[in-house]
């Protein structure tokens, strides 16, 4: 019972600040607005008992990426500035082609019988975690481990390379200016 | 403690969810909020591995590690995202899609 009023809860705050983060005309609240379906959807792993993908989606989504987006929403433009949206028509035929496509999921999702599996849950303890991460057997999670950590790398080069101040005659965009 | 609590439910936040940040996408102009778009899509699409793991495939972590893993891409796109939404307001000193009509001048 507790638990399912913690899922209304949690559904309705998901929900209501999804809408808010993409209507908002002001920017820097709709990042906030993010912030707070970012943290309603760790609440959801917590219900769901993956406290550990709950703490990554924390301190990674709402803890990193907020605060960079946060960031990047002042250096590049003012607080009371308000946010341009769509025109009536093109947000009208959005929503029409959005509600069509809920529309027909949601159907989907609810004539499809799911048989839930009796089988006993697989903990997921940070010891389960990096023993699967560096297992390369199988359930063993290593090659992906890999892959993504020089992923990270290639990021933080690229990051910094694109955003980095030119020089004179290290790229040539600047002297056309 | 989800015992009573059908998988259905948590299918149809996490579709409202991404069918939101859809329509977001398709409506806003701003560089940074289509970017907060994106990751209302991909927090949807990890609800969807999370819950599928936790109902119908408990003896495994497959979906637990799909997250795990989508999130570190996540970051890494936010960020390449972000140095570029910086570099584009460097050179239009705007960065609603409409004025950025220009791949290179």
């Amino acid at each position: 019972m507790n638990s399912e009023i913690m899922f209304y809860l949690l559904a309705g705050m998901i929900l209501v600040f999804s809408v808010l983060t993409v209507t908002s005309r002001k920017i820097l609240r709709a990042a906030v607005y993010l912030l707070f379906v970012l943290i309603s959807t760790a609440a959801i792993y917590f219900m769901l008992e993956y406290t550990f993908l709950a703490a990554v989606q924390l301190t990674v989504y709402a803890g990193g990426i907020v605060v960079l987006i946060i960031f990047s929403v002042l250096l590049t433009s003012h607080i009371s500035e308000k946010a341009i949206m769509a025109d009536r028509k093109q947000s009208l035929l959005s929503a029409l082609a959005v509600g069509a496509g809920a529309l027909l999921t949601l159907l989907t999702i609810l004539r499809f019988t799911f048989v839930p599996s009796a089988l006993p849950a697989q903990t997921s303890t940070v010891t389960d975690v990096g023993n699967a991460l560096i297992s390369y057997e199988r359930d063993g999670f290593a090659l992906p481990f890999e892959v993504i950590s020089i992923l990270l790398l290639a990021a933080l080069i690229g990051a910094i390379i694109v955003a980095r101040k030119e020089k004179d005659g290290i790229i040539a965009t600047k002297e056309k200016k | 403690m989800t015992g009573s609590i059908p998988i259905q439910y948590f299918l149809i936040i996490s579709t409202l969810m991404f069918f939101i940040g859809i329509y977001g996408f398709l409506t806003r102009k701003n560089l940074i909020t289509m970017l907060m778009s994106i990751e209302l899509i991909l927090n949807s699409v990890n609800i969807n591995f999370v819950t599928f793991n936790k109902y119908l495939y408990p003896q495994n972590l497959q979906g637990h590690f799909f997250t795990l893993i989508i999130i570190a891409i996540a970051a890494a796109e936010a960020a390449v995202a972000i140095a570029i939404i910086i570099n584009i307001y460097r050179n239009f000193r705007s960065i609603d899609v409409d004025n950025v009509d220009q791949m290179k001048f």
